[in-house]
């Protein structure tokens, strides 16, 4: 599959290096976490992968196709899905109708389409069953017709993972996907991942709850500054207790 | 009682306007002050094409509605970059601008002499003449931008401008090219508002640049925000609201010079009132801006 390769990336918000010299290829495949302290750059990784921030220098590609300068809707229809820190969500509207407009390629939203209502109908029908079933994969279904604001933080969280696959992307970017969540909410999004690697989705996360880390990745990339500390496999780089004592404790 | 057929006409004539408005205002969370602009571009190319090269009502009005939708891609793909209030900026003096070039191009609007003699208009055989004929031409035309607006804002189309009103970055993410969509709004609510342009152009047949002042565009703004932006009636009921209040006041038998201050004091105060204490309008569901 297709992953994100970045080469010697800058990035520096009013004096602060959010990235330094950044250069990594990430693996093709399985669950990535991206740990390291606050302030280590790894929220601006996922905002420049994903066209939300625009580096001072450096590249990055997916696959053989550089990705550096696009706008954020190019990189999600390359098939790049991602959740916020901040839970985005369209509050004011059914549970369903976010999950609905995460469907891509829709007929329905074009001018002279959505005015006509030419096979819109079995466009939206379509697009209905397949956000069900997704909110049925989380666990949402008995709460589609719901506002989403009347939905608790964790099951936001599932939902906003239900619209990350309604775009039907392939590799998907989660940032802090279980922090601030009830624990038995937090297994069930991290069987969640598991089950998507399963189903064949590249994923990486961003966590700084060691132990879900150690539960569900299978590489480890350690952030400090905007640049890396340190990457392996979870066994290795969880264990060295330098790693862990200074910047994951 | 043509005194009230003129009034109900006035009233369709503001709730085209008014409904185009809320398409980009309500829906899609994006204030333009430049309503009133397009409006005139529509009155202005319809009137011209009417008077000077003999076009039919129809002709004109689609000239119009062309013109004003071409006009609006130039303003809104540099503009719709801005944010919020730069973007009202940009939209205020896009306003002023073309204010200044129906007032001043002499040779080609005749300046603030305005355009008499735009003939009623004709479609196929039937010329609309009296009061009665064009109030129902003009609610006609009402109903039809109403549904427009309303078929779009219930489509999979509205369902991303409510989503680029609420959570912009949000969609983004999502894949959708959120300049498009807006483009695509700005552009539909322009070539409504030029169709109310040409219809009132044909209804009073005269037009000057004083009917399509930025005042104007507030006057317009004040009805979605009074009915309500985004809600299924609320234009509607802000447009009606806003059209006979001025005439009701003109029965309280104050002398004119007090009665043209004191209905800019009632707009003043209604939005003040509204906004303060029912920010979502008389029947809107939501408030005015994002969140």
């Amino acid at each position: 599959m297709d992953t994100f390769r970045c080469e010697n990336m800058r990035k520096t918000f009013d004096g602060t290096r959010a990235l330094a010299n950044f250069s990594l290829e990430f693996p093709a495949s399985g669950i990535t976490a991206i740990v390291g302290p606050n302030g280590a750059g790894k929220t601006t990784l996922f905002n420049v992968l994903t066209g939300f921030v625009r580096l001072d220098q450096g590249r990055h590609f997916l696959g053989h196709r550089e990705t550096t300068r696009l706008p954020p809707h190019e990189i999600a229809r390359l098939g790049v899905a991602r959740t916020f820190q901040d839970l985005r969500l369209i509050l004011r509207v059914p549970v369903l109708d976010n999950v609905l407009m995460a469907c891509p390629n829709q007929h329905g939203e074009r001018l002279l389409t959505a005015l006509l209502r030419f096979s819109v109908a079995g466009e939206e029908a379509r697009n209905r069953t397949v956000a069900m079933r997704l909110l049925r994969f989380v666990g949402l279904d008995c709460r589609a017709f719901e506002l989403t604001g009347e939905l608790s933080y964790g099951q936001q969280k599932l939902l906003t993972l239900a619209c990350c696959l309604a775009t039907g992307a392939p590799i998907l970017l989660f940032d802090e996907p279980v922090t601030g969540v009830h624990p038995e909410m937090a297994a069930r999004i991290l069987s969640l991942l598991q089950e998507l690697r399963a189903a064949g989705k590249l994923i990486l996360f961003i966590e700084h709850d060691i132990s879900a880390v150690r539960q569900v990745a299978d590489f480890v990339v350690v952030m400090d500054q905007g640049n890396i500390i340190a990457q392996g496999l979870p066994g290795e780089i969880l264990e060295r207790s330098e790693i862990v004592e200074a910047y994951l404790a | 009682m043509l005194y009230f057929l003129h009034i109900l006409t006035l009233v369709c004539i503001y709730t085209i306007l008014a409904v185009s408005l809320d398409l980009l205002a309500g829906h899609t969370g994006i204030l333009s002050v430049a309503q009133a602009a397009f409006y005139g571009v529509g009155a202005y190319t319809s009137a011209l094409l009417a008077v000077r090269v003999g076009c039919t009502f129809l002709e004109s009005a689609l000239a119009g509605v062309f013109a004003a939708s071409v006009v609006s891609f130039m303003v809104s793909l540099p503009s719709l970059r801005l944010h919020d209030d730069y973007f009202v900026i940009a939209t205020f003096a896009f306003q002023i601008i073309i204010f200044s070039f129906f007032n001043n191009s002499m040779p080609l609007t005749n300046g603030p002499l305005g355009i008499p003699g735009i003939p009623q208009p004709a479609i196929g055989g039937w010329t609309v003449r009296t009061h009665m004929q064009f109030f129902i031409f003009a609610a006609v035309i009402a109903a039809l931008a109403y549904a427009v607006v309303s078929r779009l804002a219930t489509s999979p189309f509205g369902r991303v401008l409510h989503a680029i009103r609420e959570d912009e970055v949000f969609i983004r993410s999502l894949g959708k090219d959120t300049l498009r969509f807006k483009v695509v709004a700005f552009a539909v609510s322009a070539a409504l508002a030029a169709f109310a342009g040409s219809l009132y152009a044909h209804y009073i047949t005269y037009i000057d640049p004083t009917s399509f002042t930025v005042t104007e565009s507030i006057l317009v703004i004040s009805m979605v925000i009074i009915g309500g932006p985004a809600s299924r009636w609320g234009p509607v009921i802000g447009a009606t609201i806003l059209v006979i209040t001025p005439e009701v006041l003109r029965f309280v038998g104050l002398p004119n010079s007090v009665a043209a201050s004191l209905r800019q004091v009632i707009y003043g105060a209604l939005l003040v009132i509204m906004m303060t204490f029912r920010p979502r309008g008389l029947v809107g569901r939501y408030g005015f801006m994002r969140r």
